[in-house]
């Protein structure tokens, strides 16, 4: 039971850290085939400038992905070995066919686009950028396959506890997929997004980057106009698909816990597990039926129509979604309120704008975050939703004790990692978007050599 | 098996290929990290890392392929064996985490840079130690009760499997010898031929104790190997190796630039044979064979469709992005 709970802490850990990589650089290689593409058809040299400032921050959180994401496919046997044994029919090759799709394309690409430059025609250079974009988008396309075949399986058989496929079309675009491929991948552009509308910021406000900085803002400010509406528009239909396919999910979500028709939206509470209420609940009359069945009469599902041991811990997804919900405000209001600036011709001359982009540049990967976990806290007590129990699918020969030292060693290394490639993160996008190029390359930004004793000795004492 | 058709020889094929792809490309790279740690200036540093840079994360990919391979075409050993190696596989995993960000890191942030060269050279280290555990925990075989491991997470670490450690990297560092030695030219270069000695020294013990070891630890190997007439099928696989460490280390003497990975490359795939000999057709050594491991006949039937087309196409844009960096590596290459 502790190695359980110790398997899914430490599942959550990496996958947490593991997910902020991905949202930001699925948006980012696709900005930067934007920018490559716009400096390879104007020729104009900002937009080079910009392609370079981008891809130096880029290659950083790529290498970051990759290590992190190394870590996933084997959870799934050190951890999980249950689970692994019981899908793998049905699961694996949608996990293989990321690797053969998207790992390679981005992998040998990356190498051009990242060292490159001089050694082939620019063209080349955009295309190898363009696969490296296509890669983390058919990565999106098949992890979230199998993350939504998880939460709404199909096309499958149950043979002795274990899945048998028995049509692959319906297993890959399973009831969920549509709707969680296309939300979470606008949701990754759009955190993307804000962090570059918060760099740009920045940058527009030192009169050294001032043009370059204008023109990243410009764009980011017309593509974020479009794409924060749309994301609601696509989470509203996620929602739909929710209720219609995983009803205890939503119920959860929004503590329903009584099935009726002309329920309040909860705005808040304190939900009550173990007596199946809410305390403190602060109510809006007949807006959660308007919100969740689009009609002010429409009937939603409680919690109580499950058995207790059916439903998922509610102040998870309560919670979260809430937080998403409410980032995601913040978010288009900050989007309107620049569009209306533009509009005034005021907005490079509003410093106070300028300011609050740069402090929200982070916003949306909080709100990766919180989706995330209103999705998958959701989808508890199962692992494959309403079929295999999550407490079933943990490998059975591992010890509390076993689990604890794997943990600690994931937080040491994780807790040393991450904020270390944030501050070099950070470092880069202080730089600007000068050309490092001038100086010694492979002191990128740095000009001097501080480090030149050898710290290292062989294993036999001296250099061979 | 009441199979239509039998994909289990074509998957045996492609995760033998998966497997062994990333042994030698991950291998070189493991091992240039090991070297990089003995390198004596920042120069040669730039040097050995600017060897690597470009290609290491589409090495590493093949890790990936081999892991999602085992599990989606013999879900059972899938489910078997990674508990049963948990901690190698997680020790491994976290020293790689230090190897791989340390390419990035120590580009943009040089005033840790001494800091993340160690990362990178005892993330190799650490990282290609903990696979020869695998791979030592894997030839002794686990303890199984019907579909799961039963035994200890600490069962694996072994004299056995620790010895495979050690070989692994030596092993390593010798592909990475020759890795520099194809790639570099100069001081840098006559290093790594002298290192590349060293490491086929201890190459040639760890195959001598690991191919005597073997069959003493299991006598059906044993009886595989020196019964008649086996034996006599079976004699070239030695013969050859022999050869081949020899061929090494006149190589490795010079002058020539491609034989020294060239001969590496030829040794590990004589070990890989010897020890697909050994266990054939177990994919759970002692428990169950391929047949019996082997995912269902649609599984594997939709998952080769893809795989027979994309592999072709994977080599052939992976060995375009070879062909881009090809030729000697100088230390100002240009970066970003």
């Amino acid at each position: 039971m502790d190695a359980l709970i110790l398997s899914r802490l430490q599942f959550v850990w990496v996958i947490a850290w593991h997910i902020l990589l991905p949202a930001f650089t699925v948006g980012t290689s696709s900005y930067i085939v934007f920018m490559e593409g716009l400096g390879l058809f104007t020729g104009r040299e900002v937009y080079l400038r910009i392609s370079r400032y981008w891809t130096r921050i880029f290659a950083v959180a790529f290498g970051m992905g990759v290590v992190s994401g190394i870590t996933m496919p084997f959870q799934l046997g050190t951890n999980w070995s249950r689970y692994a044994d019981a899908t793998a029919n049905v699961l694996s090759p949608l996990f293989a066919y990321e690797a053969l799709f998207a790992f390679f394309l981005e992998a040998a690409f990356l190498g051009v686009l990242l060292f490159g430059r001089d050694r082939v025609p620019r063209w080349v250079h955009f295309i190898a950028a363009l696969m490296v974009a296509l890669g983390t988008l058919l990565s999106s396309f098949w992890i979230l396959a199998a993350n939504s075949w998880m939460q709404t399986p199909a096309g499958y058989t149950l043979i002795d506890g274990r899945f048998y496929p028995t049509d692959w079309a319906a297993i890959v675009f399973n009831p969920s997929f549509p709707y969680r491929l296309t939300h979470t991948v606008c949701g990754f552009f759009v955190t993307t997004g804000f962090v570059v509308l918060g760099v740009a910021a920045g940058l527009a406000r030192k009169k050294q980057f001032e043009a370059d900085g204008r023109v990243m803002m410009s764009t980011t400010l017309w593509l974020l106009l479009g794409l924060v509406p749309l994301q609601m528009i696509l989470g509203d239909a996620h929602g739909q698909n929710t209720r219609r396919y995983q009803p205890a999910k939503l119920a959860a979500i929004e503590a329903d816990w009584e099935t009726g028709s002309r329920i309040p939206l909860i705005l808040f509470a304190i939900p009550d597990q173990k007596n199946a209420t809410n305390h403190f609940a602060i109510e809006v009359p007949v807006l959660g039926s308007l919100i969740l069945t689009h009609d002010p009469n429409g009937t939603v599902r409680g919690l109580k129509e499950w058995p207790a041991d059916q439903r998922a811990t509610v102040i998870f997804p309560f919670f979260a979604f809430r937080i998403m919900v409410a980032l995601g405000v913040v978010m288009l209001a900050i989007v309107l309120t620049g569009t209306v600036l533009r509009f005034g011709g005021r907005l490079w001359r509003s410093d106070w704008f300028l300011r609050i982009c740069r402090w929200t540049a982070p916003i949306g990967f909080f709100a990766v975050l919180a989706g995330w976990t209103t999705t998958e806290t959701g989808r508890q007590p199962w692992t494959v939703y309403g079929l295999l129990r999550t407490a079933d699918s943990v490998t059975p020969s591992l010890s509390t004790a076993d689990v604890a030292i794997s943990f600690a060693g994931y937080a040491a290394v994780y807790l040393l990692m991450f904020p270390a490639g944030f501050l070099i993160m950070r470092r880069l996008i202080r730089a600007g978007t000068g050309a490092p190029e001038a100086e010694p390359p492979v002191e990128a930004g740095r000009p001097s050599h501080p480090v030149d004793a050898l710290p290292i000795a062989g294993p036999q004492g001296e250099p061979l | 098996m009441t199979a239509p058709f039998d994909f289990v020889p074509i998957w045996t094929l492609i995760l033998g290929f998966g497997v062994f792809s990333y042994v030698l490309l991950d291998g070189f790279d493991l091992g240039v990290g090991m070297l990089f740690g003995l390198a004596p200036d920042t120069a040669s540093r730039n040097l050995i890392m600017n060897a690597i840079a470009p290609i290491w994360d589409g090495n590493e990919t093949w890790l990936v392929l081999g892991g999602l391979g085992l599990l989606a075409a013999f879900p059972l050993a899938y489910s078997i064996i990674i508990p049963a190696v948990y901690f190698p596989i997680i020790i491994m995993l976290l020293a790689m985490v230090f190897r791989g960000v340390a390419f990035e890191f120590r580009f943009s942030d040089a005033e840790h840079k001494g800091m993340w060269d160690h990362g990178f050279a005892y993330g190799s280290t650490v990282a290609t130690f903990s696979q020869g555990i695998v791979l030592g925990a894997f030839i002794q075989g686990f303890k199984v009760d019907g579909r799961h491991f039963v035994g200890s997470a600490f069962d694996c670490f072994t004299p056995f499997s620790l010895l495979c450690g050690v070989a692994l990297v030596f092993g390593y560092g010798l592909l990475g010898a020759g890795w520099l030695i194809l790639k570099t030219e100069g001081e840098v270069q006559a290093r790594a031929r002298r290192q590349g000695r060293v490491c086929l020294i201890a190459v040639i013990a760890a195959i001598a104790a690991v191919s005597l070891w073997t069959p003493l630890l299991d006598p059906e190997v044993a009886r595989r190997w020196f019964s008649w007439p086996d034996v006599a099928f079976l004699s070239p696989v030695p013969i050859a190796a022999g050869l081949l460490a020899l061929y090494e280390w006149r190589a490795l003497g010079g002058p020539a630039d491609a034989g020294p990975f060239a001969g590496a490359v030829g040794l590990f795939l004589i070990s890989y044979l010897g020890i697909a000999i050994s266990l054939w057709p177990m994919i759970v050594p002692h428990h169950y064979t391929l047949w019996q491991a082997a995912s269902s006949v649609s599984t594997q039937a939709f998952l080769v469709v893809g795989t027979v087309f994309l592999l072709p196409i994977i080599l052939m844009y992976t060995g375009w992005s070879y062909w881009v960096f090809r030729g000697k590596v100088r230390g100002d290459m240009g970066y970003h």
